[in-house]
């Protein structure tokens, strides 16, 4: 049914257990975070732009983020679904950051 | 040399290079552009000619330059199928547009006037980017960084040993021209957000 009308379709129901809370279905819905690690290389006011241009974060998430990565290493800069984490990752590598991604924990 | 700056009225992105700037950085888009195209993405070797045709997949391995190992990240750490079906999937359209991005250096600085052969003393190349254009600039020169900074194995906080060498050492020489291409890069963020 893919295009079906020329209309996106969309997407069919999942079912869901009925004992779980909104937020454990959430919560199950996005298991997997994109990370991205500190490098010797990439700039500071680049990463920041990076994060601000594919993410649409505000320059001052942009920037807490981006120095989180700096100071700690690394930072959970997106979470999602396994294929939105892929596009992420993806993303991240076309910008030469270098991204992994994992199962949220 | 001015790095890059907005242009207040027509908003492009503007800056001005002599001829020999122009020319090293058209030579070091190009070496990205060759790296990325001189390791096949599969090797062939032994292969059957028509199997290796009808083959549309890409890669599953990690690359053995480390150049390439940093372009093209293993993005699942501890999985290595995942890895390995995300590589397939990605690395192919990665090296394109890696290879596109600095083609559109090389590009950008023939068409502002830099010829095939430099030869002329005082040319000075003024090249104008529209912001599309200057933001996959600032996305090679990236590649172009971490290419350079891999190849002299630059770690975090090591400036002082770089600027210590001698100034005939061809590292110091290197690193002088990875630090040229970190300054315009943070230039040319700058003029995107302004």
């Amino acid at each position: 049914m893919l295009c079906h009308h020329g209309l996106v379709s969309a997407a069919s129901p999942v079912e869901v257990d009925p004992t779980l809370t909104p937020d454990e279905i959430t919560f199950l819905a996005k298991p997997w975070v994109t990370i991205v690690w500190n490098d010797p290389v990439n700039l500071m006011s680049y990463v920041s732009f990076v994060f601000q241009k594919y993410f649409g974060y505000d320059k001052a998430k942009a920037e807490r983020l981006m120095m989180e990565v700096h100071t700690d290493g690394k930072s959970v800069v997106s979470t999602g679904t396994r294929e939105e984490m892929e596009r992420d990752v993806q993303a991240m590598h076309e910008y030469g950051l270098w991204a992994t991604m994992e199962r949220a924990s | 040399m001015t790095g890059f700056a907005r242009h207040r009225r027509s908003r492009l992105v503007i800056a001005t290079f002599t001829g020999f700037e122009a020319d090293l950085l058209r030579s070091l888009a190009s070496q990205v552009v060759e790296l990325l195209r001189n390791e096949a993405a599969v090797p062939d070797e032994g292969r059957d000619p028509f199997e290796a045709m009808m083959d549309f997949s890409g890669p599953t391995t990690a690359p053995e330059d480390p150049v390439l190992q940093r372009l093209f990240p293993t993005a699942y750490a501890d999985d290595e199928e995942a890895a390995a079906e995300f590589r397939r999937f990605t690395e192919g359209t990665l090296r394109d547009g890696k290879a596109a991005a600095a083609c559109a250096i090389i590009d950008g600085l023939e068409e502002a006037g830099l010829p095939p052969e430099l030869t002329e003393d005082g040319l000075m190349i003024d090249v104008e980017l529209d912001e599309p254009t200057a933001e996959t600039w600032m996305r090679s020169f990236t590649d172009i960084r971490l290419a350079l900074a891999t190849r002299l194995g630059v770690e975090e906080g090591d400036e002082e040993k770089w600027h210590s060498l001698p100034d005939d050492d061809p590292r110091a020489q290197a690193h002088d021209i990875y630090e040229w291409v970190g300054w315009l890069q943070e230039t040319l963020v700058e003029a995107l957000t302004s």
